[in-house]
């Protein structure tokens, strides 16, 4: 063992002490491949993604088709893009409680010890996640069809309605992250996350007509970006409209990621 | 000035470790209490003690993955919390519990890493097959982490420690839970690396393992370094082997200690059993003539064994007390640290 051979570190000048943009931006990538190849190696994490849009279509279609609109057919364009939101929204609660269940494990304590972008973690998850809501749109939007959803703004209007689902739920995932850093345990994440999107997802226009609600109830509905953002879908999606719905739901996006996002990296950083 | 010259000095007095005075507290339990230490280049430097003793937070906190909450460290002269980055661009750390991805198979966890380290993906690729046939994963290279064993895990997160050839590398009881053949298969593993130019810090609880591996030891115990030195100073100061008598009449055991004293000339440990005596052994020719002491004196053993130094043996000398039974600092401790280190 003599210090002949030892390897020495690089000269000084060498090592930076901080972390570029582009390896930044690098690292989260890796992170977020990280991720797919897990969902990979483990499909059953697909499922809520996958059977969620199923049955809750068919099942909602069906209970309040009748009741509500009538029939089945006219009940579609309200219910299909209400559930798309209910089902992509609540699946973005995912990646706080995996988020937590990852700073768990010990590979954590391998991504802290690397020369790497602190946030690339949290970035990579993230990323990742938002396959899981292009998969829970393409279903539910398939499964309005073969029930026989045609909506007549077109596929163009359909696709872009699908992109402004994902970015919402994009940013509604820093809000379960947040809780998914500062929580202790996953099941805790999951407890508080539901305890906030049932009402946001019920106390909105996703299923039935607002008017039927008491006015009370209604103020809340009205002001709830969630409604909003089911109301800019059927718009895009039955006329091709791109209206101040579109653009409430994106400034409502834009709102919580600018409160939540630096909230969630804060106390990530902090704790990671 | 010459280069060369200039990376001799360089060299001579680097050391890959510095730490003084590190302090952790958990609540109101302090974790690390006072740690000095200090670690040559291109050396296997073994840290060991009993579980709870302060191993793993040190390691943490020298890694990086956990701040003090007093005193410094410093590796290659960069310091652990100002310079985190730098520090960590210098060393691989192999945690006690595997720090691997379980739902990834060896060759994702490793590309993965590679990547993470900024190898390109053929790169990073050709590394992680380097790696698995090095450390004899190939045929379970494709399969998920789930079906590995602990061995096996073991060694693809050593691996994943040097992927980018750290000049440093922690290893957190890298045999603990080990079978017989798999430890020495690692025990092979570590030596090689500080043959190809690295330096390992350690962690242990096992007497025998610092003593295979490693060039200097500290002994910590709660959360303070209680004795440091090479292997051989170590052992000296336990005695190669140690006496362990059990008198038949536990009334005699204070004159049975005196003549240990006198014949051995070493001090005698009066152990928690009644009657128990244990005693470091540096000649066992003497012990003959104890024995005959013994007789001649009507001082009758009920047992008699000698045992290799254990672990427990090292405590028991170096802090007064064993490892299972917390009863504090003694005196006597403080000395024999103080003996030890002279």
């Amino acid at each position: 063992m003599s210090s002949q051979q030892a390897i020495l570190p690089e000269v000084e000048p060498l090592l930076k002490n901080r972390v570029s943009l582009g390896q930044s931006v690098q690292n989260s990538l890796t992170m977020a491949y990280r991720g797919l190849l897990k969902l990979r190696r483990t499909p059953e994490q697909l499922i809520d993604v996958t059977l969620q849009p199923l049955i809750f279509t068919l099942m909602f279609t069906y209970i309040f088709g009748g009741a509500i609109s009538g029939n089945v057919h006219s009940y579609l364009p309200v219910i299909i893009p209400g559930i798309l939101v209910q089902t992509v929204i609540t699946t973005s609660v995912v990646t706080g409680v995996q988020l937590r269940e990852d700073m768990d494990k010990g590979v954590f304590d391998r991504f802290k010890s690397l020369p790497i972008a602190r946030i690339a973690p949290l970035a990579g998850a993230l990323l990742a996640d938002t396959i899981r809501y292009a998969i829970a749109t393409t279903l539910t939007f398939t499964m309005g069809y073969i029930l026989g959803y045609r909506p007549s703004g077109g596929l163009g209007h359909v696709a872009v309605a699908a992109v402004l689902v994902i970015v919402c739920a994009w940013a509604m995932s820093w809000i379960f992250a947040f809780f998914g850093v500062i929580a202790r345990t996953a099941s805790s994440v999951q407890g508080i996350s539901l305890l906030i999107l049932f009402p946001l997802t019920f106390l909105s226009n996703a299923f039935v007509p607002v008017k039927t609600m008491p006015h009370w109830l209604q103020w809340f509905v009205h002001i709830n970006p969630l409604s909003h953002l089911v109301s800019a879908v059927r718009e895009l999606a039955d006329s091709g409209t791109i209206g101040s719905n579109l653009g409430i739901s994106l400034i409502g996006a834009a709102v919580v990621v600018l409160i939540f996002a630096p909230l969630t990296v804060r106390n990530y950083m902090r704790r990671a | 000035m010459s280069r060369a010259s200039n990376s001799e000095i360089k060299r001579e007095s680097m050391w890959a470790v510095e730490a003084e005075s590190l302090v952790k507290s958990f609540g109101t339990h302090r974790a690390v209490d006072g740690i000095h230490m200090q670690v040559r280049t291109g050396t296997i430097y073994g840290v060991l003690g009993p579980n709870g003793a302060g191993k793993t937070t040190t390691i943490r906190m020298l890694a990086t993955l956990l701040k003090p909450d007093a005193g410094t460290a410093r590796i290659f002269g960069h310091d652990v919390v100002r310079e985190p980055y730098r520090v960590r661009q210098l060393i691989g750390v192999t945690g006690q519990y595997a720090s691997v991805d379980e739902t990834l198979s060896a060759t994702e966890n490793l590309v993965i890493f590679s990547r993470l380290l900024g190898l390109s993906r053929s790169d990073a690729k050709r590394k992680a097959a380097e790696l698995l046939e090095e450390f004899d994963l190939v045929e379970a290279a494709k399969r998920p982490l789930k079906k590995f064993s602990g061995g096996m895990r073991r060694r693809l997160d050593l691996a994943a420690s040097l992927i980018a050839q750290p000049p440093l590398i922690f290893l957190d009881e890298p045999t603990t839970g080990l079978d017989p053949r798999t430890r020495s298969q690692m025990w092979d593993t570590i030596r090689r690396l500080v043959k190809t130019g690295s330096t390992v810090l350690l962690t242990t609880q096992y007497l025998d393992e610092a003593d295979q591996l490693a060039d200097r030891i500290a002994v910590i115990d709660h959360g303070r370094v209680v004795a440091e030195g090479t292997v051989d100073e170590l052992k000296m100061s336990v005695g190669t082997s140690s006496l362990q008598l059990q008198l038949k009449n536990a009334a005699e055991i204070q004159s049975a200690c005196r003549m240990i004293e006198k014949v051995l000339g070493v001090k005698a440990i009066v152990s928690s059993e009644a009657g128990g005596i244990t005693a470091p052994m540096a000649d066992a020719d003497r012990v003959t003539d104890l024995l005959l002491y013994f007789r001649e004196s009507g001082i009758g053993l009920a047992e008699m064994s000698v045992q290799k130094p254990t672990l427990d043996e090292v405590f028991l000398t170096i802090t007064g007390h064993d490892t299972g039974q917390n009863l504090g600092k003694t005196p006597e401790g403080a000395a024999s640290e103080e003996e030890f280190l002279s």
